[in-house]
C-alpha cells in the first residue's frame, strides 16, 4: 500500500513519499484529533506508571533515536525525580533522516498521546516538542491547538525549535536548545535523566520512540512483539535513499532483509554497497549485505546498526571512497568546535580522506580534492595510515560521540571500498568496474 | 559515601595543560597537541581509577587549570 499523506489543507510538497504497513505507525495516521481517536481510541492515561513501565518493558521498547537504549528504563529512572521535564525530540538533524519529519506530520496525535503517557508517568509538569521549521512542525501545532482546545493534554507542551546543525539532535544539544543557548552537546558527567533540563531530571525521547509508546499502551507488549524478532521486536521507520532516489520513509519490522527494506522503498537497480545508520553508520558490501537483517545483531558483526534508520544505498558506479570523503567533509564541518580533538582532528581527517578519494580520478575536476593543496601526480601510499593514526586520535576524544561516529563511517568505508583503496593508491578507481 | 572510582574528563572545558598525564601518567599520555591520551587505547572519557591510584587522580583533579576533571561514581 502506497500514497502520500492525506490532508486536503497541509503543505506537504516537500514531504518525502510513504510506504504503509498497515496496523502500525503509519496506519495510525490521522489528519486531526477526531479522526485519531476515532482510528486509535483516546488516550489511555490513567494506566499508571508501574503498569505502563512494565508493559514497556515487556514490550522490549528501545529508544528510536539512534542509540536504541531500553525506553523502560529511562522511564523508570525519571519517575523518582523531583520537578522532572520530558522532551520529544524530533530535531532530525541527520540531512539523510526524513522520519521523524513524516511521522509528526502524518500522525502528530500519536506523538503527542506518547509524550503525554510519559510526562504522566513520571509525574512530569513541563513537557517540550523540539523540532525543526518546516511543514510537520506546523502540522504538529495545529495538533496542539487542538487538543489544548480540547483540554487532552495534562501536562502542557511547549514547542522549540532546532535549528538544522547536524549535533542539534543529541541529547544534551537538546537542552541546551531549549534553555535557549545554542544547540552544542554538553559535558555529559551526570545523566541527563538525573541532571537535565536546568539540572531537572529530564526524559529525552524521539518523537517515533513516544509514537510507538502510544500504541502501546493501547495494544499491549504481546501486540507490538507481534513483529520484529524476539531480541528486537517491533517495527521501525527507516529513511531510505539512493542518489538521485528518495528520501522514502518505509516502516518495516526489526530483522526484515536490508534488500527487502530497499525492494519495498522502490529502490531498482544494482548496489554496490550501503550505509547502514546515517552519516555515523557503517558501509555494508552488497554482497552479503543485501541478504543481513536490518537487526542489532546481525550489522554488529560490520561494524554497523539500525540507528535511526538511515539507509543509503550507493550504485556500483559510484566512488564509495568519494562518498564518504564528502561526509566526512561535512561532518567535520558540522563540528560544535568545543573539543580540539574533534575540531582540529576532523578536519585533518576528511583532508587526507578526500586526498585518497581524489588519488582514484586523476585530472577528474569534478571529484572533491584537499583545499589549498595541488593535485597529487601519485597517489601517496602512506595514506591509509595515516588515516589510521588520525583516526585513533579523534575517536573516543569529546563530549559527545561525533568524533567516534565520523570514525566509524570513514573505518566500514575503508573496508568495505578496500579494493578501491588498493586501485586508488594505483591512481584509477574500480567504480563502474565489472569487478568489485 | 562510596569512593569514585571513575576519571571524567570535560572536552568542553580541557585547554591541554597537560597536568593530568603529568600526575597521572599510569593512565594518562599526551598527544602531539597537548591533549589527554588514554594510555591503555581505549577512549579517553571516562578512566576507571584503580584504588592505588586515587590519591594521583584526586591531585589530578585538583591540579587541571581548567578544573576538566572530576571523579565519579558511574553506573553504565
Amino acid at each position: 500500500m502506497t500514497g502520500t499523506l492525506a490532508s486536503s489543507d497541509a503543505p506537504l510538497g516537500s514531504l518525502a513519499s510513504v510506504r504503509v504497513v498497515p496496523g502500525r505507525l503509519l496506519a495510525a495516521a490521522a489528519p486531526d484529533l477526531d479522526s485519531h481517536v476515532a482510528r486509535n481510541g483516546v488516550l489511555p492515561y490513567d494506566l499508571g506508571t508501574g503498569p505502563l513501565v512494565a508493559e514497556v518493558e515487556a514490550a522490549g521498547l528501545t529508544g528510536r533515536g539512534g542509540a536504541a537504549f531500553p525506553t523502560w528504563r529511562k522511564l523508570l529512572a525519571a519517575a523518582h525525580g523531583q520537578r522532572t521535564v520530558v522532551i520529544a525530540n524530533a530535531a532530525e538533524s541527520e540531512p539523510a533522516s526524513a522520519k521523524d519529519a513524516t511521522l509528526l506530520a502524518s500522525a502528530p496525535h500519536l506523538v503527542l498521546d506518547g509524550l503525554q503517557l510519559a510526562a504522566a508517568a513520571i509525574n512530569a509538569q513541563e513537557a517540550y516538542l523540539y523540532a525543526k521549521d518546516g511543514p510537520a512542525l506546523v502540522l504538529a501545532q495545529r495538533a496542539l491547538v487542538e487538543r489544548q482546545a480540547r483540554g487532552v493534554d495534562r501536562t502542557r507542551v511547549r514547542v522549540v525549535v532546532a535549528p538544522p546543525r547536524f549535533v542539534a539532535g543529541e541529547e544534551t544539544a537538546v537542552l541546551a536548545g531549549i534553555e535557549g543557548r545554542d544547540a552544542l552537546p554538553r559535558d555529559k558527567a551526570r545523566l541527563v535523566v538525573e541532571f537535565g533540563l536546568r539540572g531537572r531530571p529530564t526524559l529525552v525521547h524521539n518523537a517515533e520512540t513516544l509514537a510507538q509508546l502510544a500504541l502501546i499502551a493501547r495494544h499491549g507488549a504481546r501486540w507490538f512483539r507481534e513483529a520484529g524478532t524476539a531480541g528486537e521486536p517491533g517495527t521501525f521507520l527507516a529513511t531510505v535513499s539512493s542518489p538521485g532516489t528518495g528520501p522514502v520513509v518505509v516502516e518495516m519490522p526489526y530483522g526484515t532483509p536490508l534488500g527487502e527494506l530497499l525492494g519495498l522503498a522502490g529502490l531498482s537497480g544494482p548496489v554496490g554497497a550501503v550505509l547502514v545508520g546515517g552519516y555515523h553508520g557503517g558501509w555494508v558490501p552488497a554482497n552479503p549485505g543485501l541478504s543481513l537483517p536490518v537487526s542489532r545483531a546481525a550489522l554488529a558483526a560490520w561494524d554497523a546498526a539500525p540507528g535511526a534508520g538511515v539507509v543509503f544505498a550507493l550504485p556500483p558506479t559510484a566512488c564509495g571512497l568519494d562518498t564518504a570523503a564528502r561526509i566526512l567533509a561535512y561532518l567535520a564541518e558540522q563540528s560544535a568546535r568545543q573539543c580540539a580533538p574533534c575540531f582540529t582532528g576532523l578536519p585533518r581527517l576528511a583532508s587526507v580522506a578526500a586526498a585518497l578519494a581524489a588519488a582514484g580520478h586523476p585530472g577528474n575536476p569534478g571529484r572533491l580534492a584537499p583545499a589549498g593543496q595541488r593535485a597529487l601526480s601519485l597517489p601517496d601510499p602512506a595514506l591509509p595510515g595515516e588515516l589510521s593514526r588520525l583516526s585513533a586520535l579523534v575517536s573516543g576524544r569529546g563530549a559527545c560521540h561525533h568524533p567516534d561516529g565520523s570514525v566509524r563511517m570513514l573505518r566500514t568505508a575503508l573496508g568495505t571500498f578496500a579494493g578501491d583503496v588498493q586501485a586508488h593508491l594505483d591512481g584509477y578507481c574500480l567504480a563502474g568496474r565489472s569487478h568489485r | 559515601m562510596t569512593r569514585p572510582r571513575v576519571l571524567h574528563l570535560d572536552w568542553t572545558a580541557c585547554a591541554g595543560h597537560g597536568q593530568c598525564a603529568e600526575l597521572l601518567p599510569e593512565l594518562l599520555r599526551r598527544d602531539e597537541l597537548g591533549y589527554p591520551l588514554a594510555v591503555d587505547g581505549g577512549p579517553t572519557r571516562d578512566l576507571v581509577v584503580p584504588p592505588e591510584l586515587a590519591a594521583h587522580a584526586e591531585r589530578a583533579v585538583s591540579g587541571c587549570p581548567r578544573l576538566a576533571l572530576r571523579l565519579i561514581n558511574r553506573r553504565d
